[in-house]
């Protein structure tokens, strides 16, 4: 039997934004890509949004969000991640993000920022360019 | 870190690991076997339920339920979600976690999806394995959760010592069921969406269905009505597979066991062996030798096969 690897993704929406369309279409673009996209749906608290990483073991994270609520739940998800030692998954972050953010996500530790409208190629390129196999 | 490091971590309880123990499995890595080994010994003592039916019937929702249901009784929780891959990407959209994000928090759950990768022969396998680690990690119960749509995937739900099957009214899943071949495998019977119409009629239907199925097993299956979304129906629920557990424990336990560890050995052995004959064959370039003397009729088949199966047996003894 031939050895098996796959890119597995978790597609998680902090806060508590009432829709998840954009969310969803990110994951089935990365699905298309031949992708593992582990979805678990709106309103995650930061604990929730690491734990599954951790238990789905995956590479790579794409966080979310639209509600402005990234300023106390970026750097919250950030920390847990560093605590739990899951420090090669590779995080990005799409939704709104104001530009003067952007330079303190990136210290952080959010790899990348995506601007609403950033067509689904780039992301998928970005993802398969980035990201860190394990095993 | 060591697959012997990594095994030991899985024993402790470790969810990190336990995490990556089963990417291994997934991955088909080649320390997997070396790793299963030390796992193995250690297993053996969780309830593990399959459940299984149609999309759509609500199986997640109710396996969330259940899981909080066996936390009450401070029981330790393992799931493992399996969703098709994409035939055409390889990709797999994996949403079972939706219906149980409350859970993900609780120290005492380890939930994990698994995609079927289109290797539906190779996922039984792996899915056992799976579940083999969350039962060295000294989970007490582990459940199962497969989309029940043919016999690659009763193969996999067979790893069940109790199989519930979940059906839901009016989409005329019975048919679908009865075509898969799920409803001879199931324990227990679970209309979920109790709330909608006519599930009285889909309770009788299944009852008429079992009745007529009925042969001399011990255990006559049930029909349980839920509401999943609500969580009506589940505690009734849990009590029908902890009554299977003990039915199971009077001493059905170890003959279905039995079953399936020669199953699984079989299996295995028969895997062994045509890997160990196969690439020896190919390595030495003798294939092509054979299937020449074949197909001019120097040599039957079943000859052929016979001596180099003779051929390899005196090789190995000298
Ligand atoms: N009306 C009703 N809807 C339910 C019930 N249980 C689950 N659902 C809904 O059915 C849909 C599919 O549920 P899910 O658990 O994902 O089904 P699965 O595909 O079998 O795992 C979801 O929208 C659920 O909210 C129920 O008891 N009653
Ligand atoms: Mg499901």
């Amino acid at each position: 039997m031939n050895q098996e690897r796959k890119i597995r993704v978790l597609i998680a929406k902090p806060g508590l934004d009432s829709h998840d369309r954009g969310a969803k279409i990110v994951a089935r673009a990365l699905r298309d890509a031949g992708m593992e996209v582990i979805y678990t749906g709106l309103r995650q608290t930061p604990e929730q949004i690491v734990e599954t990483a951790l238990q789905e073991d995956v590479d790579v994270i794409g966080l979310s969000i639209l509600s402005g609520a990234h300023t106390t739940l970026f750097p919250r998800i950030m920390e847990l991640i560093k605590e739990k030692g899951l420090n090669d998954v590779l995080v990005f972050a799409g939704g709104i993000i104001p530009e003067e953010d952007v330079p303190e996500m990136k210290k952080i530790g959010i790899k990348e920022i995506f601007g609403p409208g950033t067509p689904t190629e780039t992301l998928v390129k970005y993802v398969k360019e980035n990201v860190k196999k394990k095993i | 870190m060591s697959y012997e490091e990594l095994a030991r971590m899985v024993l402790k309880g470790d969810r990190r690991s336990i995490a990556r123990a089963i990417t291994l499995i997934e991955n088909n890595h080649p320390k997997t076997q070396q790793m299963m080994s030390q796992l193995y010994r250690h297993g053996g003592n969780a309830h593990i339920i399959g459940v299984t039916g149609p999309g759509g019937c609500g199986k997640s929702t109710l396996v969330g339920k259940l899981v909080k249901e066996f936390r009450h009784k401070n029981k330790t929780v393992g799931v493992i979600a399996v969703d098709p891959s994409s035939p055409f990407t390889g990709g797999a959209f994996l949403g079972d976690r939706i219906r149980m994000q409350e859970l993900s928090a609780d120290e005492g759950v380890f939930i994990r999806s698994m995609a079927t990768r289109n290797n539906l022969g190779g996922l039984a396998r792996a899915t056992k394995d799976a579940v083999c680690v969350l039962d060295a990690s000294g989970k007490d119960v582990i459940i199962v959760e497969t989309v029940g749509a043919g016999q690659s995937e009763v193969d996999i739900i067979k790893v069940a010592h109790t199989i519930l099957v979940v059906l839901a009214p009016g989409l005329g899943d019975e048919i679908q069921a009865i075509k898969a071949g799920i409803m001879e495998i199931g324990d227990i019977f679970v209309v979920n969406k109790a709330d909608r119409e006519n599930a009285d009629r889909a309770v009788i239907d299944i009852r008429t269905m079992l009745e007529m199925n009925s042969g001399k097993q011990e255990w006559k299956p049930v029909v349980v009505k839920t509401i999943a979304i609500e969580g009506k129906g589940v505690s009734q629920l849990v009590e029908k597979i902890e009554e299977h557990r003990k039915y199971l424990e009077k001493g059905a336990f170890a003959s279905k066991r039995r079953e399936q560890v020669e199953t699984e050995f079989f299996e295995v052995l028969r895997q062994k062996i045509e890997e160990s004959f196969l690439n020896d064959l190919k390595k030495k370039r003798e294939f092509d030798k054979i299937l020449e003397k074949i197909l001019a009729r120097e040599v039957d088949p079943y000859t052929a096969a016979e001596n180099v199966i003779a051929k390899k047996l005196k090789n190995n003894k000298d």
